[in-house]
């Protein structure tokens, strides 16, 4: 298959009427990372569920591994690819390894059970993340960070070709998330899989991704590698604010000025 | 671990429960009739008691079963289908317009048959009222459609009390009793035992999709569920179910609300065994209620309503309690 993980073609996004995302061409082959960052409010979310295939675009077209969403069905769909929301919210009990179990349901028949083997996938999911030894817990009693890294095994047992994670950092710590990125890059460079994921911390987008999107809310995106796009000058344009930018070693940091 | 041999270990140990209040409805009442006539009489043979068994007693115990089941179902799929543990198979207003239906038939005095009618059709008419109103323009969120769920309800309860307040005085009993639920005004145990299991069949193919939408639309969606066509399905599915429970013995309360919780807390909350262990247990603890309902005082007959709430509140306090610790 040489088609790209994921092709976007003229694409644009809607919110509430307002346009967010105007005519945005993007695609990612096999091993690629890309960064989305923006204010809050740009639409970075929502242009990843669209990516996602979880949200009609207002225009353009969308091909997962060469094939447009509405002639997969979602179970094809989710075996090309794994999307991370925000939230999750449970409002029924379950364990942390049944919760990881359920990033197998669409390598299932409809009356499969899940095997030793999808058990063994989930185990070493949560392994990956740090959370061996938790399988009997129940959700709820586990804290933010750790219920983030529990959605993260999840779509790891998933073992798609291209991941669309939603601030994925979302309440880890910092230990946590840079083994987080690194796990991702791992499966990037070793795997080849696909990463697209919104990040707000611009420093880890340029440590972490080869390319990065900047989407200003307005429907003006801009798409580069991570040398060119992420510069003080722009990223102060994006979030309105003034930011020094400081490098060590190939790696850049940006501080607000 | 979810494991295909636990499910079935459960499942039989509920089927043998089933039997043992399926027996006890057999036997037990304002006449009791020896284990030993009760199985001649199964088998076809002529015993002591035997026209009792066969004429009255046997069909109510099905007709029990069978609304039991259909109510712990429905309540299992309502709560998946709102993500809200409170959910019943009353709370979208499907009994509220059997009631108003069944209610209006009792206050004219139409036969059995004109208010099993009447109640269907008013099942029937509130669950497309409440589709077409949350469909509305597309979003069919949960809020929206418990929203318009709760408030065709509410204007139902309205009809039914005004209803109450202008009916004749000899007709409130069997009003009250039909309210209440009352598996007497059964007239033929075979719709719903049907109804039982072609719901059961139908749903069990989705029960994995279902453990995922319990977890939220999106992720189901991004997991592979085809989302919308399933959350259609679930809503005729467990209104149907509804429809059927309540056109043939009324709104019996509380079985659907909290047989799932009770078999939630003991195995855990994979569709997979829930759906069928609810059906099971559901039924069992509907002729079981109904037993008791027709004996404690016999000849006099209380509301099964009663009796289900009077055995499930302690069984489920006391499991609540266990869990906690």
């Amino acid at each position: 298959m040489n088609a790209p993980l994921l092709a976007a073609h003229g694409l644009s996004v809607d919110i509430g009427g307002h346009q967010v995302v105007r005519g945005l061409d993007l695609d990612i082959a096999a091993g690629q990372r890309l960064a989305i960052l923006g204010r809050n409010g740009a639409g970075k979310s929502t242009l990843l569920a669209t990516l996602a295939g979880l949200r009609e675009p207002a225009a353009g077209h969308i091909e997962l591994g060469g094939t447009a969403y509405a002639e997969l069905t979602p179970r094809a769909a989710a075996l090309r690819r794994a999307w991370l929301g925000q939230t999750q919210a449970d409002p029924f009990g379950s364990t942390v390894l049944e919760t990881a179990l359920t990033g197998r349901h669409p390598h299932l028949g409809r009356w499969d059970w899940e095997t030793p083997r999808d058990a063994e996938l989930a185990r070493s999911a949560l392994a990956a993340v740090g959370l061996a030894g938790m399988e009997a817990r129940q959700i709820h009693t586990l804290s933010g960070g750790e219920r983030q890294r529990l959605a993260i095994a999840t779509l790891l047992a998933q073992a798609p070709p291209l991941y669309l994670l939603d601030e994925p950092l979302a309440h880890l710590d910092l230990n946590h998330q840079m083994a987080v990125l690194e796990l991702f890059a791992g499966a990037a460079r070793d795997c080849g899989a696909g990463v697209i994921m919104v990040l707000h911390d611009p420093a880890l987008a340029h440590r972490f991704c080869d390319r990065a999107l900047l989407i200003d809310g307005d429907g003006h995106c801009e798409l580069g590698a991570v040398d060119t796009v992420l510069t003080a000058e722009k990223l102060s344009a994006l979030y309105g604010y003034p930011l020094c930018q400081f490098a060590q070693a190939g790696q850049r940091c940006f501080v607000p000025a | 671990m979810p494991n295909r041999r636990r499910a079935f270990l459960i499942l039989a140990i509920l089927v043998l429960l089933a039997l043992a209040s399926f027996w006890a409805a057999l036997a037990a009442g304002s006449i009791p009739v020896a284990a030993a006539d009760v199985l001649a009489t199964l088998l076809g043979r002529d015993a002591p008691g035997a026209d009792i068994v066969r004429e009255l007693r046997l069909p109510r115990a099905l007709a029990g079963f069978a609304c039991g089941g259909l109510l712990a179902l429905a309540g299992a799929l309502m709560q998946v289908l709102l993500r809200n543990p409170l959910a019943d198979p009353y709370i979208l207003g499907i009994s509220g317009g059997a009631g108003v239906g069944a209610l209006f038939a009792i206050m004219v005095g139409l036969p059995t048959f004109g208010i099993d009618g009447l109640a269907f059709a008013g099942a029937l008419g509130a669950m497309f009222l409440v589709f077409g109103l949350a469909h509305g323009d597309g979003s069919w969120t949960q809020t929206r459609l418990l929203l318009t769920g709760v408030i065709v309800a509410a204007g139902c309860g309205a009809l039914i009390s005004l209803m109450l307040a202008i009916a004749p005085e000899d007709r409130l009993r069997g009003m009250l009793f039909w309210l209440t639920g009352d598996l007497g005004q059964a007239a033929s145990a075979w719709p719903p035992m049907l109804a039982l299991a072609i719901a059961l069949l139908l749903a069990m193919p989705f029960a994995r999709e279902l453990n995922l939408l319990a977890r939220g639309l999106m992720q189901a969606q991004a997991l592979g569920v085809a989302v919308n066509r399933l959350r259609y399905a679930v809503f005729l599915l467990a209104s149907l179910a509804t429809a059927a429970s309540v056109t043939t013995a009324g709104s019996i309360g509380f079985i659907g609300l909290v047989v799932p919780h009770l078999i939630r807390l003991v195995t855990g909350n994979d569709q997979r065994l829930l759906l069928p262990a609810s059906a099971l247990a559901g039924g069992a603890l509907l002729m079981l209620a109904d037993t008791l309902a027709r004996s404690l005082i016999a000849p006099q007959q209380l509301p099964v309503g009663v009796l289900t709430a009077l055995i499930g509140v302690p069984v489920f306090l006391f499991l609540l309690s266990r869990q906690s610790r």
